[in-house]
């Protein structure tokens, strides 16, 4: 077996320090580690966007970095997404306009929306739809995923106080 | 929002609140004490024979607790099982497998041996330390081919790799339709690839088995849409008795029909966790699931149409081939025949249908039902029929469906394949889909952007799906549907339903059901599934069914413990049962307001029991089991356009209708997201999806790189409309939708794009490049 490696992680808002494999994926880490099992794995090849979290405030794919590379960094996951017992309005908007069915990507999808929207707050459609590209949904055709992050964004531009996480 | 208006409202999911938050348990989030992970070594061949299997070197690498092989489980394991075994070869072994591959591999990823290791990475590394002597052997890919005498055969002993073989003789229908060219009428014909697709839910396959060797209780996690199936089935497999074993589903992920299925590795996994006596974890890698979980669809069909010279259709004559790949699963053998053959006539009123039916082993991944399963390669062949006759005869596509569709007033119907129709009016699906879309302004505009050279298409469809099987005897096991509702002390409610969800969004519907029934917030209402030690015996979720099925189910259940309420408030107002009504949570005397009883007195009555009257058993609490006594055939007309870039092929869906009718609607939002995702999904066969194997029984689309299901910016803004064709199948009226989408989207998008380049028919799926050589004559 390879020498593990020590990593510092902060993770919604709490740090970690763990002894892992190099070749341990952040996805393993996160969800076999830490026991986040928000984040999920669909594809392992970084087509499907279903283990999307932040890192260090850019979306990243969680499946194709290695939990080294998150040494010394900062990871957002669906579970810091709000503050305890609240919803972020993205998570409304998915949850009002019916943007889910089998729920598999939607953390994925909502950490994707949630880059998207920091970066352009009032997205068009189509703007939603090519940033949403890197995300697989097999249940919902997409049309429900894109009236919730409107939703969202409306939410979010009427709201003054948009909970903003730690890790980002 | 009123009590009473609670079924037909578009209520906010229940399920949605764990799902965005990410505190779902799918069954990769299990962990239990002590587990293992499993990884199964799989064949790189699509055809060879096994010589050795060498494991020694994978059994010594640290944290390897066991390696299993065919020799290992032989004797202990039964074979993988199948849901109606069709005569005579399959019932004497065809295609019949054990969870490990013996002598023999047959298809790329069939499954060869397993390792048992103290976590998944130490599994996945001894994998590359087994040793397999495989002799290649040559394979049978393309299905005509391997129906060939002189083809690879996959089963030796049987001399053939056809497993069954049905041609009546079509003298009639080949006199209809000399007839019809002796009256000038025409004939058209056409060769159909229905190409093999992977179903592909965003969660894989995975299981969790555990077991105690004291008791020998079983207890299996499974990402599956047929835990009572999978339960009982499993334990024929293990040689435990049913009650031995428990089967839990989780939260799933997504399913489509493919887990609508007994797999492998179900009962591996249940093998090594009562071999080594601890819990054993497998996970299902997609490259994995692109391989080895079944596929979908994969006919290859023949049409031939005669029409009358004024577009009346006279006869069909189909010759279906189901490629059915390696091995049998669970509903392998029977899609083609019987979810296919008995659809071929449509929405349309044709009095003469032939068809013949030949089903066949490859050496490919075994298919099964993926959604729709048979209905959509019918729905297919039916309206492309239709374009390619309206073609023909220079007719409006729309017009000779108009012409040919069943009248409302035939129903119920029986068609010339023999499939009875509740109920359907679908001339009017047409017409407001036409409506919606402005169709004669649309043909307008296509004159127009012809005249400017661009390549802009319409196509039509008018499809009708069977749902909501049952009826009694369509499988050995027997297709009803079960519900125990419980009223409890409080007044609130629990449902146990025997069906099993995977994102349909049931907990909400049937919380609806009973809610409207019991007059009552559907908060009040929890409903679980899933687990069968707790949920009475139930068939699953697939077919459209569930909420037709098993919600008639919930519905009657609910029925009868108002009933029996109604008796005891009854008594505590001193009227007679026959006068109460039960309205905004309370008990009232018909005529006398005044005199009411609240829900919640009534519940507590019936469960503390001290005051019931002499004769009245406490407690409410009653289990249903519904069996349709027939299907439903939901139906609706989809309308898509297209534009196609002349210099790069590309299709683009700039408009797209859906006029669905499935029957009532209990909550439309739910109702519009399964046709949303359902169009996504059949647009995902007509332009992208597409399994591959190469000549060598190699496949060739093994990750999502390289399998392409549609992404959001490919996809248009679904116009959506509705009718209201209610049944008398069922006592809520519903048809089911779960599958109409994938089954009216595919055949308007393959027209659409055929219509742009003007011709009659192009195979799916119509990728750019294909178009391109079309437009370039390349």
């Amino acid at each position: 077996m390879t020498t593990k490696r020590s990593i510092t992680v902060t993770v919604n808002g709490q740090q970690h320090q763990t002894e892992v494999e190099p070749r341990m994926l952040l996805v393993h880490y996160l969800r076999e580690v830490l026991d986040l099992t928000g984040t999920h794995i669909g594809c392992n090849t970084s087509q499907c966007g279903a283990c999307v979290v932040m890192l260090n405030g850019e979306a990243i794919k969680s499946c194709t970095v290695l939990a080294v590379q998150a040494d010394g960094g900062e990871v957002l996951t669906i579970e810091g997404l709000a503050p305890e017992g609240g919803l972020h309005p993205i998570q409304e908007g998915f949850w009002e306009k019916h943007g889910l069915q089998c729920g598999f990507c939607t953390p994925g999808m909502i950490m994707a929306s949630y880059q998207l929207l920091k970066n352009n707050p009032h997205p068009t459609e189509t703007e939603i739809r090519r940033g949403l590209e890197g995300n697989i949904c097999r249940c919902t055709g997409y049309q429900n995923i894109v009236k919730a992050v409107q939703d969202a964004s409306e939410r979010m531009s009427t709201s003054a106080e948009t909970p903003v996480p730690a890790g980002d | 929002m009123g009590i009473a208006a609670m079924l037909g409202t578009p209520v906010k999911r229940r399920e949605d609140p764990r799902l965005i938050t990410g505190q779902a348990t799918y069954v990769d989030d299990i962990k239990l004490l002590g587990m293992l992970h499993m990884t199964v070594l799989r064949s790189p061949y699509g055809h060879a024979r096994i010589n050795t299997i060498n494991t020694d070197a994978a059994r010594q690498l640290p944290g390897v607790v066991a390696v299993y092989t065919a020799q290992d489980i032989k004797g202990t394991v039964g074979n993988i099982p199948v849901a109606a075994p069709l005569p005579p070869h399959i019932t004497s072994g065809m295609g019949r497998r054990l969870p490990l591959a013996e002598e023999k591999v047959r298809f790329y990823g069939d499954p060869v041996a397993i390792v048992i290791a103290e976590n998944r990475y130490i599994a996945r590394d001894a994998l590359d330390l087994i040793d397999v002597d495989y002799e290649p052997l040559p394979v049978a890919i393309d299905v005509e081919k391997a129906m060939q005498p002189d083809s690879p055969i996959l089963y030796e002993e049987f001399k053939t790799n056809v497993a069954t073989s049905m041609h009546p003789s079509s003298e009639q229908i080949d006199k209809i339709f000399a007839d019809t060219v002796a009256n000038g009428g025409v004939i058209v014909k056409e060769r159909f690839v229905n190409q093999r697709l992977a179903p592909s839910p965003m969660e894989t396959r995975g299981v969790v088995a555990e077991y105690r060797k004291s008791d020998k209780a079983l207890s299996l996690w499974s990402s599956s849409q047929i835990p009572h199936l999978l339960r009982n089935y499993l334990a024929i497999q293990l040689g435990l008795e049913q009650n031995q074993v428990r089967v839990i589903v989780p939260e799933v992920g997504g399913g489509f029909g493919c887990k609508l299925n007994i797999y492998p590795e179900e009962a591996l996994a249940s093998f090594a966790a009562m071999k080594t006596g601890r819990p054993v974890k497998w996970i299902e890698d997609r490259d994995e699931n692109l391989a080895a979980t079944i596929h979908g669809r994969d006919q290859v069909n023949y049409l031939e149409a005669a029409a009358t010279r004024d577009g009346k259709v006279v006869g069909l004559k189909f010759h279906v081939i189901s490629d059915m790949g390696s091995y049998l699963q669970f509903f392998t053998d029977v899609i083609a025949i019987a979810f296919t053959l008995p659809m071929l006539s449509g929405c349309y009123d044709i009095p003469n249908i032939y068809s013949s039916c030949d089903t066949v082993f490859t050496n490919k991944a075994p298919t099964d039902a993926y959604r729709g399963a048979g209905r959509p390669e019918a729905t297919y062949m039916v309206e492309r029929a239709m374009d390619v006759i309206a073609n023909e005869l220079k007719r409006d596509p729309a017009e000779i469906r108009l012409l040919n569709f069943v009248q409302p007033e035939q129903f119920p119907h029986t068609m010339a394949t023999g499939a009875l129709y509740d109920s359907g009016n679908y001339g009017a699906a047409l017409e407001k889909a036409l409506d919606i879309i402005a169709y004669d302004k649309l043909r307008e505009e296509q004159k127009q952007k012809r005249a400017q050279g661009k390549l802009m298409g319409i196509g039509i469809s008018s499809y009708v799906e069977m749902c909501g099987i049952g009826p009694k005897g369509t499988t050995p096991f027997g297709l009803y549907e079960s519900a125990r509702v419980r009223i409890e002390q409080s007044g609130t409610v629990i449902v146990y339903t025997g069906t099993s969800p995977h994102g349909q969004g049931e907990e909400t519907t049937f919380a609806q059901i009973v809610g409207n029934a019991l007059s009552i917030p559907q908060e009040k209402v929890l409903v679980l599934h899933g687990d069968t030690d707790s949920t009475p015996e139930g068939r699953g979720t697939y077919g459209s069914r569930t909420t037709s099925v098993g919600g008639s189910a919930v519905f009657q259940a609910t029925e009868r413990l108002k009933e029996k309420m109604k008796t005891i408030a009854a008594s505590m107002l001193e009227a007679s049962a026959s006068d109460i009504e039960l309205e905004d949570e309370k008990f009232t005397v018909a005529g006398s307001p005044q005199k009411s009883v609240p829900f919640k007195k009534v519940a507590a009555a019936a469960n503390t029991s001290n005051t019931l009257p002499p004769g009245i058993e406490p407690g409410l609490e009653t289990t249903v089991f519904f069996e349709p006594e027939a299907c439903t055939f939901p139906f609706g007309t989809h309308i898509c356009v297209v534009e196609v870039d002349q210099d790069t092929g590309e299709p683009e869906i700039t408009r797209y209708v859906a006029v669905d009718d499935c029957g009532k609607q209990l909550n439309p939002l739910i109702v519009a997201g399964q046709v949303h995702g359902g169009i996504a999904q059949g647009v995902g066969q007509a332009m992208y999806e597409e399994v591959v194997y190469n000549e060598d029984g190699q496949l060739l689309t093994s990750t999502f790189m390289d399998y392409a299901m549609p992404i959001a910016p490919e996809l248009p803004h679904f116009e959506l409309g509705h009718t209201v064709t209610p049944t008398n199948v069922n006592p809520l009226g519903v048809k089911g939708v779960g599958e109409a989408g994938t089954i009216g989207s595919t055949p308007a998008v393959a027209a659409a794009i055929a219509d742009a380049l003007g011709v009659a028919h192009i195979d799916m799926p119509l990728k750019s490049e294909k178009l391109w050589r079309i437009i370039h004559k390349q």
